[in-house]
C-alpha cells in the first residue's frame, strides 16, 4: 500500500508516546477498539481543570501504520486545545492530513473515539464526589 | 559483507528464476521458437523434443512412472482446477461427495464451492492447532459416494506439511483418488507420488526457482488410471486434457529447475532449513511473548518460519521492516479486513492471527542476510512495544482477555 510521506513520517517518529497517571483527577484515558480486530487505542490527555486545557496528550497504539500515525497525529492536535475544542476535532481531518486510503478511514474514527472517550473519562472523574 | 537491500524473505509467495533456469530458457525464446505442436518441421520437432525432455525431467522429480502422465499448464490454480473439476465431472455419474481441508489454498477451496453449487457434496476436514489432518477424520468422512480426496502437501502459510503417506495409504484403500496440491512442496523438499499413492498432483514453476506462467500436473496412468473432464477445449494437446499451444521457453525452464533440485535437492534443504533454524533461533533468544504458527520438522516446509509477534500487528510490522520482503497474517494486508483464515483454522486467536509474520526462506538466501533481518525484527519488535498498550497491559499483570473490549 503507497502511504502519504506525512504518514510514514507519524509512523517512524510517532509523537508523544507514553503514558499518564491514569489515576490522576487531571487525567482522561481512553482506551479503544479491540485485540481481536488488529487495533487498540490507547489516548490520555492531562487537563487543566482551571482552563479546560490539555496540558498534555500521550498516546500507545496496537495497530497497523496508519492507526500508530492517526494516534500520533491526534496526541499532536490537541495538545493546547480545550477539552471543548478537542471533542469538536473529527476524523476526516486526519483522513486528510494523512491522506488515508479507503481501506484506512477506520484508523482515524478510532482515533476520534479515543479523543472523546478520554474527554468523557476525564469528565466523569471531575463530576465524581470527592 | 554489505548487504544489500531489499532483501527478498517471501519465497513461499514466490522464487526467482535459478540463472541455470534462465540460460535453458533462452534458446527458446529466438532460435528454437517453433511451435511444439508443428509436427513437419525442425523447428516444431525442437519445440517438442524440449517439452518431452521436460516432462521426463519432471516425472523423474516427483517419482512418476512415466512422463506421459505430466500434463502442462498455466500454473498451479489451473492444475487444482483441472484436478478437482476435471475429476468431478468425469465421475458425476458415479458418486458425488469430495473431501478437502479447511486449510487448503484458495485455488483448491474455491473450485469446491463452485461444485457445491452444482450438487456436490464437500467435507472440509479440520486439522489439529498445527495445521495437521488426522488420518483417522479422513477414514471417517469417506463414503460410498466420496469420488476424490485432495489435500495439500505443505501449506502455503504456516508450512505445515501432511501426513501424505498415511493419507494416500487410506484413499488407495478405499478406491478413492487422492489429488494434492503439492506447489509448496515439489522442488523444494521430498515428494514421491508412488510412495505417497498419489493419483493426482499440482505444481507451479515459479514455486521452485523456474518461471511463472507455467504449472503442471500430475495424471496417473495405471493402476488407478484416472481420468478427467477438460477445462479448455480446443486443439486436444495434451492428450485432449489442456487444449492450447505449449508454453514451451516455460516447460523448458519448469523441467531444467527440475533437474536441479534432481541434482542437488539434497543441499538444496539443508541449506534452507539451516537458514530458518538460524533465523528462528535468533528470534527466540532475543524476544519474549513471540510464538511459531505451524507445526515442527519433520511436519515444517524446510524454508516457512510463521512467527507471531504478540502485542505487535502484522502490517505494522512490516512496515518497519519494510527493505525486507515477507507476509503476514493480519487483516490490514488483505482486502477482507478478515485475519487469515488458515490460522484461524489452526485455532489460533485472532489478536495472535493480526501479529503475524511469514519469513519464507530459500535457496538464495544467506546467513548474512538471516542476521540482518533477525536483528532488525528484534530491534523493530522492541521499539513497536514500547508504542503497544497491549504489551504495557500484559507488563503489567492485566489478562488481556478479561478486559471488555469494544469491537469496532
Amino acid at each position: 500500500m503507497a502511504y502519504s510521506e506525512k504518514l510514514i513520517e507519524h509512523y517512524e517518529k510517532p509523537r508523544n508516546v507514553g503514558t499518564l497517571d491514569k489515576a490522576s483527577a487531571e487525567v482522561g484515558t481512553g482506551l479503544v477498539g479491540a485485540p481481536a480486530c488488529g487495533d487498540v487505542m490507547r489516548l490520555q490527555i492531562k487537563v487543566n481543570p482551571e482552563t479546560q486545557v490539555i496540558e498534555d496528550a500521550k498516546f500507545k497504539t496496537f495497530g497497523c501504520g496508519s492507526a500508530i500515525a492517526s494516534s500520533s497525529l491526534a496526541t499532536e492536535w490537541i495538545r493546547g486545545k480545550t477539552i471543548e475544542e478537542a471533542g469538536a476535532l473529527k476524523n476526516t481531518a486526519i483522513v486528510e492530513e494523512l491522506n488515508l486510503p479507503p481501506v484506512k478511514i477506520h484508523c482515524s474514527v478510532l482515533a476520534e473515539d479515543a479523543i472523546k472517550s478520554a474527554i468523557a473519562d476525564y469528565r466523569k472523574k471531575q463530576n465524581a464526589p470527592e | 559483507m554489505t548487504i544489500r537491500t531489499p532483501i527478498y524473505m517471501d519465497n513461499n509467495a514466490t522464487t526467482p528464476c535459478d540463472p541455470r533456469v534462465v540460460q535453458a530458457m533462452l534458446p527458446y525464446f529466438t532460435e528454437n521458437f517453433g511451435n511444439a505442436a508443428s509436427r513437419n518441421h525442425a523447428f516444431g520437432w525442437k519445440g517438442e523434443e524440449a517439452v518431452e525432455k521436460a516432462r521426463g525431467q519432471i516425472a523423474t522429480l516427483i517419482g512418476a512412472n512415466s512422463p506421459k502422465e505430466i500434463i502442462f499448464t498455466s500454473g498451479a490454480t489451473e492444475s487444482d482446477n483441472l484436478a478437482i473439476k476435471g475429476v468431478a465431472r468425469f465421475l458425476k455419474t458415479k458418486g458425488n461427495h469430495i473431501i478437502t481441508c479447511l486449510t487448503e489454498h484458495k485455488a483448491v477451496l474455491d473450485p469446491c464451492k463452485r461444485l457445491e453449487k452444482e450438487g456436490f457434496e464437500v467435507t472440509y476436514l479440520p486439522t489439529n492447532n498445527e495445521g495437521q489432518v488426522d488420518p483417522e477424520d479422513l477414514k471417517r468422512a469417506i463414503t460410498d459416494k466420496t469420488i476424490l480426496v485432495s489435500i495439500m502437501l505443505a501449506n502455503n502459510e504456516v508450512g505445515t506439511v501432511q501426513r501424505m503417506e498415511e493419507i494416500g495409504a487410506i484413499t488407495r484403500d478405499r478406491g478413492v483418488f487422492l489429488h494434492c496440491d503439492a506447489v509448496q512442496g515439489v522442488g523444494r523438499m521430498d515428494f514421491d507420488v508412488e510412495r505417497m499413492n498419489i493419483d493426482l498432483a499440482s505444481m507451479s514453476g515459479h514455486k521452485m526457482y523456474g518461471p511463472k506462467g507455467v504449472g503442471a500436473l500430475y495424471v496417473r496412468r495405471s493402476k488407478p488410471r484416472v481420468r478427467l473432464a477438460a477445462e479448455m477445449d480446443g486443439g486436444g494437446h495434451e492428450r485432449g486434457m489442456r487444449s492450447g499451444t505449449l508454453n514451451v521457453t516455460g516447460i523448458v525452464g519448469m523441467g531444467a529447475a527440475a533437474q536441479i533440485f534432481i541434482d542437488e535437492g539434497e543441499k538444496d534443504i539443508q541449506h534452507t532449513r539451516s537458514l530458518r533454524d538460524r533465523l528462528r533461533k535468533k528470534l527466540w533468544d532475543n524476544l519474549d511473548e513471540i510464538f511459531l504458527n505451524g507445526s515442527d520438522d519433520p511436519w515444517r516446509h524446510p524454508g516457512n518460519l510463521n512467527v507471531s509477534f504478540a502485542f505487535v500487528e502484522g502490517e505494522a510490522m512490516m512496515m518497519a521492516i519494510k527493505e525486507v520482503a515477507v507476509s503476514s497474517g493480519s487483516a490490514c494486508t488483505s482486502a477482507s479486513l478478515e485475519p487469515s483464515y488458515v490460522l484461524r483454522s489452526l485455532g489460533v486467536d485472532e489478536e495472535l492471527a493480526h501479529t503475524s509474520i511469514r519469513f519464507g526462506l530459500g535457496r538464495f538466501n544467506t546467513e548474512e542476510e538471516v542476521d540482518y533481518v533477525a536483528d532488525l525484527v528484534i530491534e523493530q519488535v522492541h521499539r513497536l512495544r514500547e508504542l503497544s498498550p497491549l504489551y504495557e497491559m500484559h507488563k503489567e499483570g492485566i489478562d488481556l482477555k478479561s478486559i471488555q473490549w469494544e469491537a469496532h
